[in-house]
């Protein structure tokens, strides 16, 4: 994938649902899930061949807000409530949100 | 749990721990190789690798307190953490080392938590090293799904009028909470404000002392 333009705050995107092996920072729970960027983080090494000692390019990594009713539905403690994690921009889709 | 033998107490009184006899594993071999043929390298001395570890246990919860009691009482600070963490808690003197900060606060209507699911990721830099229960699978995988209920057994009941903001440090940040301020506090010193300031309150499972 190409660069592409950077994502605002604010923005509804969609986690990939992928299960590559080896080391991953995306939770297997927010795979799939759309939720809204909450801040751009800056470029960081990407930890899925850093974790190798591999070349690791830089990737963009956000903060991605979640609500509890997204993640979990009915089972939700409260809905409104939100969850942010951090999630490189490789994972992140912004058409299908 | 660790702490049900209570038939194992030495004469004294004191819990009984058996000897570590028990053979080195591939990971304990592999430290110690590796530490050895680096000091013989001459590539650290025996007394660094003790200075550093030294250094580590040295950090504590202190350090922390020291930065919501500064954003308490300043507000152009404050200001400054929210918006970078990393550079705010530098210029202070913390070393953070290569770690990112970002601070969330606490607010009448936003409550914060955070948790890492994925490991333990922590702000030793400020915290010290984190409690064990902080790296249990228990709370990584509760405090996602069900952090109120979690945070009711710390003994903080969020009112339903409240936001529970999770906080899933995932990757290259780390996290301090902003706890709110006690109210009863106002015209007190950096210093006294900072002895409110617990542990907990600094993860989200704690609120601030009140005063008092």
């Amino acid at each position: 994938m190409g660069p592409r333009k950077m994502l605002e705050p604010g923005q509804a995107v969609r986690i990939r649902d992928l299960s590559p092996p080896g080391h991953i920072r995306t939770p297997k729970y927010l795979r799939g899930k759309t939720g809204v960027i909450e801040r751009a983080l800056g470029p960081y090494e990407n930890p899925e061949q850093r974790a190798y000692c591999l070349p690791a390019p830089e990737k963009q990594l956000y903060r991605v807000r979640f609500s509890m009713a997204e993640l979990w539905g009915d089972a939700a403690e409260t809905g409104e409530d939100t969850l942010d994690a951090e999630i490189y921009e490789h994972w992140i889709d912004t058409d299908a949100a | 749990m660790p702490h049900d033998h209570h038939d194992h107490l030495s004469p004294s009184g004191h819990p009984y721990r058996e000897d570590n006899d028990a053979p080195l594993s591939y990971w304990q071999t592999m430290e110690i190789a590796i530490r050895e043929i680096m000091i013989e390298k001459g590539e650290f001395t025996a007394a660094e690798v003790n200075a550093q570890i030294e250094a580590m246990d040295a950090r504590s919860p202190t350090n922390g307190a020291k930065v919501v009691a500064r954003a308490w009482d300043e507000p152009d600070f404050k200001a400054a953490l929210l918006a970078d963490g990393s550079k705010a808690t530098r210029e202070m003197g913390f070393d953070i080392g290569p770690m990112n900060l970002v601070a969330v606060e606490n607010t009448e209507d936003i409550h914060n938590v955070i948790v890492c699911t994925l490991c333990s990721c922590y702000p030793r830099n400020l915290l010290g090293l984190p409690p064990d229960w902080y790296k249990t699978r228990e709370y990584r995988s509760r405090t996602v799904r069900e952090p109120r209920k979690v945070l009711a057994e710390f003994g903080v009941e969020l009112p339903e009028t409240t936001t529970c903001r999770v906080h899933d440090s995932t990757a290259d940040m780390r996290y301090i909470v902003l706890p709110a301020r006690p109210k009863g506090t106002e015209g007190w010193s950096q210093q006294q404000l900072a002895e409110l300031v617990t542990r907990d309150a600094m993860i989200g499972t704690g609120l601030a002392k009140d005063p008092g």
